[in-house]
């Protein structure tokens, strides 16, 4: 699934998206960044709280093509331009974590594979 | 009286200011030197039952504009000549100074580097910050003025020491035996700068087409070695060198050490305070992430003096 058509059927509003075509394989919800480090999938987008430059290395260095912030955080200006020159992508929700990851895996199919045969919860598809 | 006085978490997530185009003396300085090194010490201060006319004679004594309200330490608010010119236009002069002073505050914390004061400024418009301990108590003010002053000073020893290092390294050059692919500073609470090697690993072994997967493992480790400079250490230096069949990070500090060695190496653990937390570090996954990325991994610290990890993560055949 593409990043643009993920985002309009999340209802995500796009603050920065460099590439909207850009191939998205599944999402991981973390504000911890070490734990992103340690288990984001490559190619998931990264659903956190953390509105800062440090969060677009680590998607930078673990391969997640998008940043979804939660609560309607503001972008700042260091963090969008930290974006734009790694390309990665800006999202945003006034949703809380749990809502739009509910959201975010009902669209790409996770929620109805983890309910049926108790596989793990990894947020990839 | 309306909220109690904080430090928003969102204000610190992006206070680490990019530094472009500055020279790195001054990035480092700015990052090095927190503001308590560079507050007003010595308050005028008033208590809650001081009238808004008591505020305003001591603000003309004392030639001030700001004076914060507080008991024993206890910080209650600030009064600003703005809060008097409203007194005397509202004809609430001798009321108690409680009732009309701001007490929806932005303050500082004194172990915040002084690039947060700055961004504060940049961001907030404010003429003055109170600053509280870690123990939320009123320990000192901070204005422009105190921070040009300490810049100044600093500046000039900072001047000093880098002539006489430029020196010293020029000798030194032609007798280094290592090869060393590169060598970065890494600087306390320099969040800012801290995924720079990183992410010049990164790129380096993407140009030499590594494999991804491979990539993101050194990286990471990377990362993680140099926000743990960050976060822990005094400041330190981040080397990293790719050859023979091997990616080498070495992290290295001055100081301050680690106690249990064992303790910090367990998943969890942490001695990171709230607002690196708020931050998204210090969670205590560090370096248990750089040893799950690791072929060998090594750390050797003392309380009171240095610590060096070390690790390396095999890359076979590959070369660069």
């Amino acid at each position: 699934m593409t990043l643009a058509e993920l985002s309009a059927r999340c209802g995500l509003e796009a603050v920065a998206v460099p590439d909207g075509t850009v191939a998205v394989s599944g999402a991981y919800t973390s504000d911890l960044l070490s734990d992103v480090m340690a288990h984001c999938p490559d190619g998931a987008v990264l659903v956190t709280v953390q509105n800062h430059t440090n969060t677009v290395a680590v998607c930078t260095l673990v391969g997640a093509p998008a940043i979804v912030l939660v609560h309607g955080r503001e972008v700042p200006e260091e963090m969008r331009a930290a974006a734009a020159r790694e390309g990665v992508a800006l999202l945003r929700t006034r949703d809380d974590q749990f809502t739009v990851s509910c959201r975010l895996g009902a669209v790409l199919g996770v929620g109805a594979r983890c309910a049926g045969d108790g596989e793990p919860a990894a947020g990839t598809v | 009286m309306s909220e109690a006085p904080q430090t928003g978490a969102s204000a610190a997530g992006d206070a680490e200011a990019a530094h472009e185009g500055e020279p790195l003396v001054l990035t480092e300085l700015i990052q090095r030197l927190k503001v308590r090194d560079v507050m007003t010490r010595e308050l005028s201060t008033v208590s809650r039952a001081a009238t808004m006319r008591d505020v305003q004679e001591l603000m003309r004594q004392k030639k001030i504009s700001g004076v914060p309200v507080e008991e024993n330490g206890r910080f209650f608010g600030l009064v600003s000549i703005d809060d008097i010119i409203r007194a005397l236009g509202g004809g609430y002069i001798d009321a108690p100074c409680s009732r009309h002073m701001t007490t929806k505050l932005v303050v500082l914390e004194d172990d915040m580097p002084l690039s947060f004061a700055l961004r504060y400024f940049d961001r907030y418009h404010y003429g003055r910050f109170p600053v509280l301990n870690r123990d939320r108590r009123l320990v000192g003010i901070v204005c422009q003025r105190d921070i040009n002053r300490a810049l100044l000073v600093e500046l000039a020893h900072e001047l000093n020491r880098l002539e006489n290092a430029t020196l010293q390294a020029a000798d030194k050059a032609s007798a280094r035996s290592v090869h060393v692919l590169r060598e970065i500073p890494v600087c306390r609470y320099d969040f800012e700068n801290a995924g720079k090697a990183a992410n010049q690993i990164k790129r380096v072994l993407q140009e030499r087409q590594f494999p991804p997967k491979l990539i993101r493992r050194i990286a990471v480790a990377a990362y993680e070695l140099e926000i743990n400079l960050c976060v822990h250490s005094d400041g330190g230096v981040l080397s990293w060198r790719v050859s023979n069949g091997r990616a080498e990070i070495i992290a290295r500090d001055a100081g301050p050490g680690i106690e249990d060695v064992e303790w910090a190496c367990r998943d969890g653990t942490s001695t990171a305070n709230e607002w690196i937390r708020s931050l998204g570090f210090g969670a205590g996954m560090g370096l248990a992430n750089v040893k799950r990325v690791s072929d060998e991994f090594e750390i050797t610290s003392q309380k009171g003096s240095g610590t060096t990890v070390r690790a390396v993560v095999n890359i076979g055949e590959l070369t660069v």
